[in-house]
């Protein structure tokens, strides 16, 4: 275990390479699924508020009062 | 490529294909991973700092392909104005920028116990610096227009025009007198390395691809539904 941290030596050189590699694609990975997961609710968060405003729409008489 | 043209039917598909890409990816990741920190031999030269390598060959190569992928689907976008194409490409960049980054890095810290140095400017090591400075100039001009449109056309033309860069990244070390080792993997004559180093440089590279299939899928996702949101609020100041 203790030759497997130290990597012949070059543990200071070896461990930062993977860590960093795994931290930042991680990052990336996970700033992007959170993107898409909050566009996707401000989508349809939109399209229900659309839909109901086409309902009040077709509902509306002339004169801009609901039926 | 023109069925998938439709932005709805292309969110469609790449929904129903994103978990498997994901495992796909985890799998090889796993694979390749135990086998670079686990069975993979030291090197009789460099000892166990030649495990570096099974993170920095993979985000180099990777580094090189999402930028010519960029290009690629930028000149589609620029002459044929395939819809995706553009969404495509700006979905690319962070991935690729990431990728050189941390070729970069890896690299810097394989070369301090192997060379006694951080840094040295060789062709190889100043070209993926450009092409690093490429993705950034990019990403900055996308968003640097009022008009979506304009910005997405500059950074096409930037991609283009920087495409240059990958084969003098490729032949670099071949051209010049450089202190970056010469191929060993994709040469004439077939690769120049064992088997048991082979291995795991294989698996990570499929790994780092799948998982830029992965974040590219996702990010393509996200822009096409920013896209119908914005229609949609168009919509809603119109009266619908």
């Amino acid at each position: 275990m203790q030759e497997f941290l130290s990597m012949g030596g070059y543990g200071a050189y070896v461990w930062p390479s993977y860590i960093m590699s795994a931290v930042l694609l991680v990052a990336l990975l996970a700033a992007s699924l959170r993107g898409l997961k909050s566009t996707e609710a401000e989508f349809d968060r939109l399209k229900a508020a659309n839909g109901r405003q086409k309902q009040e729409q077709e509902t509306e008489t002339t004169d801009g009062h609901e039926a | 490529m023109h069925r998938f043209a439709n932005p709805t039917r292309f969110l469609r598909i790449a929904a129903a294909v994103q978990p498997w890409v994901m495992w796909v990816t985890i799998a090889l990741f796993g694979a390749g991973l135990y086998m670079a920190l686990f069975t993979a031999p030291a090197d009789y030269q460099q000892g166990e700092s030649v495990r570096i390598m099974y993170v920095h060959v993979p985000a180099a190569w990777m580094g090189m392909f999402c930028y010519a992928a960029m290009a690629v689907a930028s000149a589609v976008a620029l002459i044929w104005k395939h819809p995706l194409a553009d969404v495509a490409a700006k979905a690319t960049a962070p991935v690729g920028a990431a990728f050189t980054f941390l070729s970069l890095a890896t690299g810097s810290l394989w070369g301090k116990p192997m060379w006694g140095t951080w840094w040295v400017w060789d062709a190889r090591l100043t070209s993926m610096l450009i092409l690093l400075f490429l993705y950034v100039g990019y990403m900055a001009l996308q968003g640097a227009f009022d008009d979506r449109a304009r910005g997405a056309k500059a950074s096409a033309i930037l991609a283009l025009v920087g495409a240059v860069n990958l084969p003098i990244i490729k032949f670099s070390v071949d051209w010049w007198n450089t202190l970056h080792q010469p191929a060993s993997v994709i040469k004439m004559g077939g690769p120049s390395i064992h088997a048991s180093m082979l291995w795991p440089l294989l698996l990570l590279a499929l790994a780092y691809k799948g998982y830029y299939i992965w974040v590219l899928l996702v990010r393509m996702r996200e822009e096409l539904t920013a896209n119908k949101v914005r229609i949609l609020r168009l919509k809603q100041v119109h009266g619908g």
